[in-house]
Order: C-alpha cells, then structure tokens, then sequence
C-alpha cells in the first residue's frame, strides 16, 4: 500500500492556497470600467505605443500584422468586433472592447487550467481503456496508477460543470455565443443556436461528464473485485466489455466535447478534424503525466516490478502521439492556410498576429523537443530525461488550450501573468492532493490481473 | 582467420541459446552462428556490439531534408518566383507550409532508402552473391554454430558440444 509523505500532504495544500489567493487578486484586479482600462493601457503601454490605442491607429496595426494575409484583415477584425458585440471602433467602443478582454482575463485563465488537468484525467482514462481493450501485456503493473489520476476525473468534471454554468448563468464573457445582445445581431450563430444554446450545452456536458465517470467507476470496481476473485477472470472480461463500450462512447463525445468546450470559444469558425487535434492533445498529456507518476512511485520505492522497459513504453508512446498531435496540428494549419478562405482563415490570423511567440513556440516544445530528445532509445530508458521531456510536453500543451482558448476570449490583451499562473499551481494542488490520495486507496499492483504476470517480466 | 573450425548443429532455438552461453563461458570463440530465423536475445548471448543502423538513417534523414529545402528553395524562391495562386514567394519560410509534405516525404525517403543500401553494403548482400550458408538444413530446421577450432583441442571441444546437445558435430577445413 501507498502511504502519502508529509511533502505530499503539505505541498498541494500549499499550491491550492497560494493559487486561490494569486486568482482572488487576478479577479480583484480585472477592470470594472472604462476609465480604469485606460489607466491601465496608458500605464502599460506608455512606452511602445504611446497614444496608439485610438482606433484608427489599432486598426492600422491590425493591418500591418502579417503581409501574407492582408487582405483577409479586414474580415479578421470585422470578425473579432461582432464577437465582443460591437460594430464599430469609434470613441469609447474599443476601450469597451479591451475592458470586456481584460474582465474576461481571470476567467480565461481559470477555464484554461481546469479544462487542461481535466483532460490529462481525462487522457488517462481513454489510454486505460485502451490497455484493457487491446489486453496489453506491459501495463498491468501500471493500471492502478492511472485509476489512481483519473481518480480527478469527477473532480475535475464537476469544476469545470461548475464554470460552464457559470457562464452559461452570465457570470462571465467567456462564450460570446451564450450572450443574447451578441446572438441578436449575429446571423451565424442564430443558425448554429440550435446546438448552441445553454440548456443543451450543460446537459450535454453533464452527459459527458456523467458516462466518463461512471465509465472510471465501474473500472475500478471491476478491478478491484478482479483482485478479490480471480478465478475465472469474471470481472477481468466484464472490464474488457465495458472498455471496448466506453471508447466508442469516448471516441463521439470527445469529439462533440471539442466542439462545445472548445470550438465554441469561435462560434463563427469550425474544423472538422478538431476533435482529433484536441485528443490528440490530451492523450499525450495523459500519458506524459502517467510516466511523470510512475517514475516518481519507483523513486520512492513503491513500484519495484516496473522497470526501464515499462518507462521505455511509456515514452515511445509520449514521442509517439507528441507527432501525431503535431501531425493533427500541421494537417489543420496547412489546410486552412493553404485555401485562405476568410471564413476559416481568421482563426489562424487573430493566432499569428497576436500569440505569434505562444502559438509557434508550443511547436518546438510539442514536437521539435520530444522528438529530438527521445528519438534515441537508450535516452527513453533514462528517468530524467523522461522527466525533463514530461515536463516540457506538459507546459507545451498548456500552452496549446491557452492558444485556443485565449485568442477568442481576451484577444490582444492577453499576458501569462499572476491569474494565469495562480490558476496552473490551484489546479495542481488540487490535482496532485486528488490523485495522490486515490494512489492510497488500493494495493498499487493489481494482483488479480490474468496479464500481471507477463507485466511483471516485460522487457524490451 | 581459423583454418579449421567444428560444425555443430541443433535442432531447437533453446538448446542452441543455452550451448552458446556455455561456449562462452568456457572461452571458446565461436565464429558464426546459422539460424532459420532471428532468435531474440542471440546477439546479447553471442555479445555482439548494437547496431549504429539507426544513426546511419538519421543522419540519412539529415540530408533529406537538406535536399529538400534547397532544392525548393532554388527552384520556387530564387529561380522563379512566380506567384501561383496567390501564394507568397517573397521568401522560403513565408510559403513553407507547402513546401512541408515534401519535405517530410523526401526525409522518409533518403532516410529508408540509404540505410536499406547501407544495409546491404554491411552485410554483403547483391543479387547473384553466392550463398554463405555451409548447409542447406540451417535455412529449414536446424541451427548450426561455428567454432574455430585451430587453437584448441578437438576432441575436447567435440566432447563439450556433444554434452550440449549437439545433434551433430563435423571438422572442417575453412578456406
């Protein structure tokens, strides 16, 4: 059995105070009129741009962004402007429009980390299914430890429930389509509110929330009663059924669960390979996170049958899907790029322009690093450079919600500042103090597996 | 290098693992070793050094690359630089999402192609190449392990084989 160390206690603790106390200041700090939004611009950017935020002058920028798409830059701003529901850039409208980004900020960076740790849980479970549907004779020695993090999965499910009402009931900007005022005067979202719309949108999210969990329920039980009565592998083949179940479930409601979390953010725009892209995404956490776990129990000593061959696995898989998700990514970019129809474009343009360092930097870190890191098999067998690539693949596709999320919420204001990061450390503490106490729960071997022995002996 | 070396064959993957450590133990420097298919772990047995195959293709994989984008770069930037369809070709990293599916291909390319050659360069393999297999039944059912034998006793090795579980054991005279 797992015991807890006292670190292990305390230090969630710590990073759940610290990051509730740095997002209360986020959101205390977040402008409430437009008086202090021009305080605020003239202080920040005094320098660089002096009196440059009358409109005219923002619009000139606008234009001189990329010289590739110019012509479509028009559009793109027609475009940001209907979303925050305006029509114009005259007088106080943009300083409206900043203030509406900057109210807007905290939030985002809270929706940004929520939804990131509970894709890592929900990666997790997609790759455990998985393990149990193909009969994966390595990773039985390693299922309790992805029990143990999708143990966040209901967690984590209900916070971001919690934030997706809250939008839904108006507390936030988040979603421009659940604002009626935008919806009035906007054709394209009128004809997609038959989806988009707050009732369907939340039970939709309960629905998805609800099977996941109680997919992650019934697992574990079945695992730990496989434990218990092994005879005839009862609850081995009942797991079985109900993973191969579970994953054509997943395999829709991810898809759908893009859209309507994701997607969403804008309404004007769809892809239709995103749904890949954004599981491709979590899979790859989920599975960096689980090599993160498993490494830090053998360092304690708590998994002594996993050996370097497992950690080997794990970090094919990690290089693996870290090309995959890159090639999803590309495959969406170029397509996109490549016929330039504004409709579509604008998604990458607003990107470019505003988070050139975000959306291009999280290439090196999601597929230039990992693949030249771990292209070498010996460096697969090495904890820390495991850990070292975990841990860069990990901030990379944070980065890669951020540079989803944030364009269409907060727009050119955007910043990693302390609302940002006090969200990361929250959703850590509470992350770790989850899935750590989950690991104290059970036997972290699953004795009773029919493939634990094979597990025990693999190596590569 | 051996003028005469003991031919001794077996007839299961798992008789021959174990009378190759045993080989080895008893410092005896086996030559060669002939098996109808790959018998994992017989390369760490025999302590066969790995193969560097795999840097070959990456560095393979290198020039690929490097001939694509030079090769793109000549011909759609600096050459001729038209404007097809509107796209950019002020510089090479402006239109360089189309040029990517090349690039990607022609890395794959160079990068399995020149290692299949290398392979077969290091391993002496050509159409019309006469067969270096001492018998026939190695390529069907049984494997044989060559052992010098000019610097030992042959009896006493003969002796050795045969508690191993040879089947069978010949002298031969190596050209």
């Amino acid at each position: 059995m797992y015991t807890l160390s006292k670190n292990l206690k305390l230090i969630p603790i710590i990073l759940m105070v610290v990051g509730a106390i740095g997002l209360a200041i986020g959101f205390v700090s977040a402008p409430s009129t437009i008086e202090e939004v021009k305080e605020h611009l003239a202080a920040s950017h005094h320098d660089d741009h002096g009196a440059s935020h009358a409109p005219a002058a923002t619009h000139d920028s606008h234009a001189h962004g990329g010289d590739t798409h110019a012509d479509h830059k028009k559009d793109a701003h027609g475009h940001g402007a209907a979303e925050a529901g305006h029509d114009a850039h005259g007088g106080d409208k943009h300083y409206e429009h900043v203030l509406h980004q900057l109210q807007n900020k905290p939030w985002a960076a809270l929706y940004v980390a929520a939804f990131f740790f509970f894709m890592i849980a929900l990666g997790v479970l997609a790759f455990y299914a998985i393990q149990f549907a193909a009969q994966a004779g390595w990773s039985p020695l390693l299922l309790r430890v992805m029990e143990g993090i999708t143990a966040y999965l209901l967690p984590g499910g209900i916070i971001l429930f919690v934030i997706l009402a809250l939008s839904g009931f108006h507390m936030n900007h988040l979603f421009v389509w659940m604002d009626p005022e935008v919806v009035a005067h906007d054709e394209l979202i009128q004809g997609k509110s038959g989806w988009l719309n707050v009732p369907f949108f939340l039970i939709r999210a309960a629905i998805y929330i609800g099977v996941w969990s109680l997919y992650r329920h019934f697992a574990v039980k079945y695992s730990r009663n496989q434990d218990e009565s092994p005879e005839g592998n009862v609850w081995y083949k009942k797991s079985f059924k109900l993973s191969a179940v579970f994953l054509v479930f997943f395999i829709y409601s991810e898809s759908m669960m893009s859209w309507d979390w994701i997607m969403s953010f804008d309404p004007h725009w769809f892809s239709t390979l995103f749904g890949w892209y954004v599981f491709a995404s979590l899979f790859v956490s989920g599975i960096t996170v689980i090599a993160l776990v498993t490494i830090y129990l053998k360092s304690k000593g708590y998994l002594e049958q996993v050996n370097n061959s497992h950690i080997h696995d794990l970090a094919k898989f990690m290089f693996g899907i870290s090309v995959f998700w890159t090639y999803l990514w590309f495959s969406q970019f170029m397509l996109i790029w490549y016929s330039n129809i504004p409709e579509e474009v604008t998604y990458f343009i607003t990107r470019i322009n505003d988070y050139k360092l975000p959306f291009f930097g999280m290439l090196i870190m999601n597929f230039l690093f990992p693949v030249l890191v771990m292209i070498n098999t010996d460096y697969k067998r090495i904890n820390w450079i495991v850990v070292m690539a975990g841990i860069v693949i990990l901030l990379g596709h944070y980065v890669d919600v951020y540079n989803m999320v944030m364009p269409a919420t907060v727009g050119q204001s955007w910043f990693i500042g302390i609302s940002e990061i006090s969200a990361v450390l929250l959703f850590l503490g509470i992350f770790i103090f989850v899935v750590f106490n989950a690991l104290t729960k059970a036997p972290l071997v699953p004795k009773g597996n029919p493939l634990l022995g094979e597990s025990k002996h693999f190596h590569y | 290098m051996a003028s005469k070396v003991v031919h001794a064959y077996y007839l299961d993957d798992e008789v021959l693992m174990d009378a190759v450590k045993a080989l080895k133990i008893k410092h005896y420097h086996i030559e060669e070793v002939f098996t109808p298919f790959p018998v994992h772990g017989l390369d760490k047995l025999m302590g066969l050094p790995h193969t560097r195959l795999a840097i070959c293709s990456f560095l393979y994989g290198l020039v690929g690359l490097t001939v694509a984008i030079t090769m793109m770069n000549y011909i759609m930037i600096e050459d001729w630089p038209q404007d097809i369809g509107g796209k950019p070709s002020f510089s090479y990293i402006e239109n360089l999402p189309s040029f990517v599916p090349i690039m990607f291909e022609l890395t794959v390319f160079f990068a399995a192609h020149l290692m299949v050659i290398t392979f077969y360069m290091r391993s002496k393999l050509w159409p019309f190449k006469k067969a270096e297999n001492p018998d026939e039944r190695t390529t069907d059912d049984h494997f044989l392990v060559e052992v010098d034998a000019s610097h030992t006793d042959v009896d006493e090795l003969t002796a050795f084989l045969k508690d191993t579980g040879a089947v069978e054991i010949n002298l031969k005279d190596k050209e």
